[in-house]
């Protein structure tokens, strides 16, 4: 059975429709991505995907059950974890407290033990710390723990984006453009890093970018939108000869 | 059907000195997205600027009324500039904090200069009283509506039809595509805060004239009252602020006419609660949603 | 080695033996009458505005939701704890906790309609519950009406407000320090993201809403059993105000910012106090220049402690750690 089946997806703001019939199925450990034109509604893919909106019609399921209608935390809790195009740090914070909020749905101690400062508090706290310091050094982070997220450099807030939603311990993981803002060098150890954490933790990932190097690097399936509707879906080499999805880009007369 | 009649009058007048008070409220927050807790207070220095017109001076009402606007509008101007201006990019509760530092201000200064004692406003207005129906309207309740509608229509006429009231909605939209446009943002909140100020003003002087009397502290709860006027018609927006004003008179003078005075103001912040849960955006507003 | 646990224990108790000794020392200077009623008075004052400020803290600083309705649940906490010793006759400890509760329960009351407001519209809506809850009890005549509650018994006293304000500063911050705190505090840096994260933002918002509320009531209750009399305007949009100016002055998110606050207002306040309107015209003189200069307040987010001024090593030994972990 496939991880994720998304079968006929639409959603209208205003009686605009800005995703119509969209469908994907994700296999359990495939890394594929969704490319498009600016405004095909990729993110808009994600947001229904992860609940922030409620698609007007069609279904989402993980595992064969459905995520509509569950809130953007439950959904987080069956096992999807995202990144934001425009990073959503919490940036007054130091990164390792980006991370341990992150390990909130898995601490170990409740309210009460967490108010009387019971042992299992400490033992809790110590357990957290240490996973989180795994992660930020598994991300090249670990010596920057302390530090304020809004201090990091570009590169690595996104790192630390990724690495956050890596402390939900999730399933299926969604990238909002990971790339974007970094550097030629940045963008190829990252693509080394996707391609690691897939292996290492098992994971299904989904990911939007418009760095085709990327894209055409690590992804092994491509689905692509446009207006909203998907109009190929294959290999890197299907995809780089589609007609359709050359006129989607290039615009009609480039054809 | 008597009694309904009398207090939808009685409401109506209640609701014009909310409606001005809740246009300066909702016009400044639609401009500068700052609920100017002071607001209140420029109503209640307009009321005193009126008494100080009439009783000491001994003028009549309309050039007491023009007075005080006009002063009302230099207080608003100096207010934005002094303690509004420099908290432009602030966090939006220090604006906050400061504009009830400024409310204090004005209330307890006006105290040390006139005292805490209630004022009696002089007889500007002999009162005459027509009755229709088993209905009393008074020549004060007919002068309170004609100076709102008056005020009103010239305000939709600066908002709608002069340069002013063109870039004032252009600030409102969109600040820095204004700037981009050559509108100076600056002085098109000045002018909002006086257009504001003045309206609250009059009002003040109305109900001087309307109940009589005056204190530094009458500006706090017909002021947060107004500004749940203007949230109950929608923030930042000009009709609906004028409805808002209308129909939460009419609502108080109700509960007052049938004999339940005291749930007068818990009644005025129900509606505010209903509305905020039912439909925040007010009942003119528009949804918008924050970008993910 | 010593376990962490241990260490900490140790920590707490060397910390509770010191307070411990500053409130004998004080409770023997108002017993033997080195310290006049009127200074025991402000101490008492200092202690229940410690209460409100670092209790809504944790509604406008931590959570970064935006409460100005804080005396409203003082009001209920206030008029429920003097119900009890006064009609029910039962203890005053009991009262208290009645109070707490009420007040708590009308916090998940409100905040869970409400909460899901943002920034001034939540505020407007705080206001009007504070102005609401008032109205109510003008319009009870069994609770006094608008003339108000008197001959509530005097049992608050020194001994009662030092440790409920330690007990209040000890559950806030053990709250604030642990990964519920963190969650509540993740609303505060990005709510898109902290639901993203699996952070039920809803629930966190309601718990410290309603936390922040109770310990509101209970500085209620010992309002109202020290004053002996209570009234519905002593519960005002101005007391509201008052507290949020402390954690505002403090620092939204500082909890020693807002004890400093406490302290420092409420002596402000009370050498003010001969001049009538003019202290009002001062404190708001005085409130509009700190907006002017310092919108984050003394402590910003930071907290106050002694390695703050020898911050380098503290900053050394971070490090040591971080790479024994990575090692």
């Amino acid at each position: 059975m496939a991880l994720l089946s998304v079968n006929d997806l639409s959603i209208s703001f205003g009686g605009l429709k800005a995703v119509s019939d969209f469908n994907l199925k994700l296999q359990k450990n495939d890394l594929a991505g969704l490319i498009g034109p600016n405004g095909a509604g990729k993110t808009t893919v994600f947001n229904m995907l992860t609940g922030v909106y409620l698609p007007s019609a069609g279904d989402i399921q993980l595992d064969g059950k459905s995520l509509v209608g569950l809130k953007p935390y439950q959904i987080n809790h069956r096992g999807v974890a995202r990144t934001f195009q425009n990073i959503r740090l919490f940036s007054d914070l130091t990164v390792i407290d980006n991370l341990k909020i992150a390990y909130h749905s898995h601490a170990k101690y409740g309210l009460f033990g967490a108010i009387c400062r019971l042992p299992g508090f400490y033992s809790g706290e110590k357990e957290m710390h240490e996973k989180s310091m795994e992660l930020l050094k598994i991300f090249k982070l670990d010596h920057k723990y302390g530090e304020l997220a809004k201090n990091l450099p570009y590169g690595e807030q996104r790192r630390l984006e990724i690495a956050r939603a890596m402390a939900t311990q999730p399933r299926l993981l969604l990238l909002d453009e990971p790339a974007a803002g970094m550097n030629p060098q940045e963008t190829h150890e990252l693509m080394g890093l996707i391609r690691w954490i897939r292996e290492e933790f098992d994971l299904t990932i989904l990911l939007i970018e418009h760095d085709m190097s990327l894209v055409m690097g690590v992804c092994e399936n491509i689905f692509v939108l446009d207006y909203g509707q998907i109009i190929a879906v294959g290999t890197p080499d299907e995809i780089r000869n589609n007609r359709r999805v050359i006129e989607a880009y290039l615009g009609e007369e480039a054809s | 059907m008597e009694v309904f009649l009398q207090q939808l009058i009685n409401g109506i007048s209640l609701g014009s000195i909310y409606a001005l008070i809740a246009l300066g409220y909702t016009m400044v927050y639609g401009i500068v997205q700052l609920i100017n807790f002071a607001h209140g207070d420029v109503y209640m220095v307009g009321a005193y600027l009126g008494f100080f017109a009439t009783a000491i001076l001994g003028w009549s009402f309309l050039p007491a009324l023009l007075m005080s606007m006009v002063v009302c509008a230099i207080l608003g101007m100096v207010i934005e500039k002094l303690a509004y201006t420099p908290l432009r990019n602030a966090p939006r509760i220090a604006a906050l904090i400061t504009a009830i530092g400024v409310s204090l201000f004005l209330e307890y200064g006006m105290m040390l200069l006139v005292s805490p004692q209630v004022r009696t406003f002089p007889q500007v207005l002999t009162e005459v009283q027509y009755k229709f129906f088993g209905v009393v309207i008074t020549n004060r309740q007919v002068i309170i509506l004609v100076v709102t509608v008056a005020l009103m229509l010239l305000l939709q006429y600066i908002v709608h039809k002069t340069m002013i009231g063109k870039a004032m909605r252009a600030v409102s939209h969109d600040k820095q595509a204004a700037q981009l446009m050559g509108i100076n943002v600056n002085n098109t909140i000045s002018a909002t805060f006086a257009i504001g100020s003045a309206l609250a003003a009059a009002a003040g002087v109305l109900v001087g004239i309307y109940y009589n009397a005056i204190n530094p502290l009458m500006g706090i709860m017909p002021g947060l009252k107004a500004f749940v006027a203007a949230v109950l018609g929608g923030i930042g927006i000009i009709p609906g602020a004028m409805t808002g004003g209308f129909l939460l008179g009419i609502v108080e003078a109700m509960v007052s006419g049938y004999g339940k005075s005291l749930y007068r103001d818990p009644v005025a912040f129900v509606i505010l609660i209903i509305i905020l849960i039912v439909k925040p955006t007010g009942l003119f507003g528009k949804n918008v949603r924050e970008k993910v | 080695m010593m376990s962490m646990f241990e260490r900490k224990i140790k920590k707490q108790i060397g910390i509770l033996l010191i307070l411990a000794a500053f409130w004998g020392v004080i409770d023997f200077m108002i017993k033997g009458g080195i310290i006049n009623p009127y200074y025991e008075l402000n101490l008492i004052l200092i202690g229940i505005n410690i209460i409100l400020a670092v209790s809504l803290n944790l509604i406008n600083g931590f959570n970064g939701q935006f409460s100005i309705g804080h005396a409203g649940f003082m009001a209920v906490g206030a008029y429920g704890a003097a119900m009890i010793t006064l009609k029910a006759h039962l203890p005053f400890a009991i009262a208290l906790l009645f109070g707490a509760l009420l007040a708590g329960i009308c916090g998940i009351l409100v905040g869970l309609p409400t909460l899901r407001l943002r920034g001034d519209y939540l505020a407007i809506a705080t206001l009007g519950f504070g102005e609401i809850i008032r109205g109510l009890i003008v319009n009870i005549d069994y609770i006094g009406g608008a003339y108000g509650l008197s001959g509530i018994p005097k049992l608050a006293n020194w001994t009662w407000i030092f440790w409920l304000t330690v007990l209040t500063v000890l559950v806030i911050s053990n709250f604030v320090n642990s990964t519920h705190g963190r969650a509540t505090i993740s609303i505060r840096e990005n709510e898109i993201a902290a639901e993203a994260m699996g952070i039920n933002t809803t629930k966190y918002k309601v718990m410290a809403f309603t936390i922040g509320s109770l310990f509101a009531g209970l500085a209620g209750g010992l309002h109202a059993h020290y004053f002996y009399t209570i009234q519905p305007n002593t519960f005002n949009f101005l007391k509201s105000f008052d507290i949020l100016v402390m954690v505002v002055l403090g620092g939204q998110g500082s909890i020693t910012g807002s004890i400093i606050a406490a302290i420092a207002l409420t002596i402000l306040s009370a050498s003010l106090q001969k001049l009538a309107a003019l202290r009002l015209v001062i404190y708001a003189l005085l409130l509009i220049v700190v907006m002017l200069f310092r919108p984050q307040g003394l402590m910003g987010t930071k907290e106050f402690s002694f390695s703050m001024f020898s911050k380098k090593s503290k900053d050394k030994e971070g490090k040591q750690h971080g790479t024994a972990i990575g090692q």
